[in-house]
């Protein structure tokens, strides 16, 4: 019974999303109203659950944890923005957060995002063995990244042999690139609708397996 | 007080939990595992803001009767119905444990299926987006058109039928020069990251104070 009903639902809710192709409509708005209410309550029960429980009120009130208060002091210190006169309260907090979320965040940036990054286009280009397709692969790959650098680097205007025709092929290799990943987001959205035609038609109407 | 000390906490912060990712010391480990116990209870609260800010906004809608007010009780009533059934009473729908109470029921048959099926509504308009941009009026649009064309097709069966190269050229796109312009990409993103992080941290940056109280 709890199955059933929850099928239906979930196949109302689906028409009612799909009723926007058609045009904007009060069963849509509704719909869109709802997820917004769901998700953020279904957060803070998951907060409660994940954090506030576990991680703060549980280890306070066994009475060995008391340097919590100050972690729960400084997040109370949130709502204070809704106070106009010591809203200025609530940026201890966020900077709280913020300061040290930009101090972890940078060598860890600095590894991901730069180095890994400069390392994996570190390659040989040739191997004993290696195909055509990925010695020219690897050719593309190394020399597209620099072009594709070129084409990003504004201080130098693009002209002349390596910035002109470098910035030339960057944009080709970012067209590629652009390409390729709108196309692999076609496929990801065309499988989450197969996804859904299939709960409408295979779980709610049952006409097929 | 309102502007200096939270630009010294950022600061203090800021460097000394980048020292401590270089100073493996046990005492820069207490720092960091203290950290970690502090920093989600901290931001934790900062869905109170969120969540006060959501209910302002509805409970003004409504009591002014403002345009489509009716749907901010869709908003409100689930709102503070879940932590409700979630945490208050969650009793199953048959009356036992908490096995499929009302709060799984909202979030696994309404906003499970509703997210999904938003996502899936973007295979619609993509496809339209694809048709007034792909027009092949230049080299560039050419290749963007064809890099995605192959793509789409080489994951399909049908992209079978032309042949293996077609599925072999697609994961070649996505493998060389897709990876080639993905790591351009990263690499400036990470350069920027890296900037706005020095300049936060340094007090250059400071949009984030906000106009609280001056």
């Amino acid at each position: 019974m709890y199955d059933t009903i929850g099928i239906w639902v979930g196949a109302f809710f689906t028409l009612a999303i799909y009723s926007f192709l058609y045009k904007e409509n009060p069963v849509y708005r509704l719909a869109e109203h709802l997820v917004v209410g769901i998700s953020l309550g279904y957060t803070m029960v998951l907060i409660c659950n994940t954090v506030i429980l576990p991680k703060l009120l549980v280890p306070l009130f066994a009475g060995n944890h008391w340097i919590l208060i100050i972690p729960g002091l400084l997040g109370l210190l949130y709502i204070t923005r809704f106070i106009p006169s010591i809203a200025w309260l609530s940026r201890y907090p966020i900077a709280f957060i913020m300061g040290t979320g930009m101090g972890i965040g940078f060598p860890l940036t600095m590894k991901a995002y730069v180095l890994r990054q400069l390392e994996a286009a570190m390659i040989p280009l040739y191997a004993s063995g290696m195909p055509w397709y990925e010695v020219f692969g690897n050719i593309v790959m190394i020399f597209g990244t620099l072009a594709a650098l070129i084409y990003f680097f504004f201080s130098k205007p693009h002209k002349g042999l390596f910035f002109g025709t470098g910035s030339k092929v960057g944009i080709w290799v970012i067209m590629l690139g652009f390409g390729a990943t709108f196309g692999f987001t076609v496929m990801g959205r065309i499988s989450l609708l197969i996804g859904r035609i299939q709960y409408l038609l295979g779980d709610w109407l049952h006409v097929i397996e | 007080m309102k502007r200096t000390v939270p630009l010294m906490i950022v600061m203090v912060g800021g460097i000394l939990m980048m020292l401590q990712y270089f100073i493996p010391h046990q005492y820069s480990q207490v720092i960091f595992n203290n950290y970690l116990e502090w920093a989600p209870i901290v931001g934790a609260f900062a869905l109170i803001l969120g969540v006060g800010s959501l209910t302002r906004l509805h409970t003004h809608k409504i009591r002014r009767k403002a345009k489509n007010w009716q749907y901010s009780w869709a908003v409100l009533i689930p709102l503070f119905g879940m932590p409700l059934f979630g945490l208050i009473i969650p009793q199953s729908l048959g009356g036992g444990s908490d096995v499929h109470g009302v709060h799984d029921f909202l979030f696994m048959h309404i906003q499970v299926p509703i997210q999904s099926t938003m996502f899936s509504l973007l295979a619609f308009y993509i496809a339209s987006a694809a048709f007034r941009a792909f027009r092949a009026k230049s080299a560039l649009a050419t290749i963007l058109l064809l890099a995605a064309v192959i793509v789409m097709l080489g994951q399909v069966p049908i992209g079978d039928v032309f042949g293996r190269w077609l599925p072999n050229t697609g994961l070649w796109i996505l493998r060389y020069p897709n990876l080639a312009a993905k790591r351009a990409i990263m690499l400036g993103v990470g350069f920027g990251m890296l900037a706005t992080n020095l300049k936060i941290i340094f007090g250059v940056e400071r949009n984030w104070l906000g106009g609280a109280g001056k």
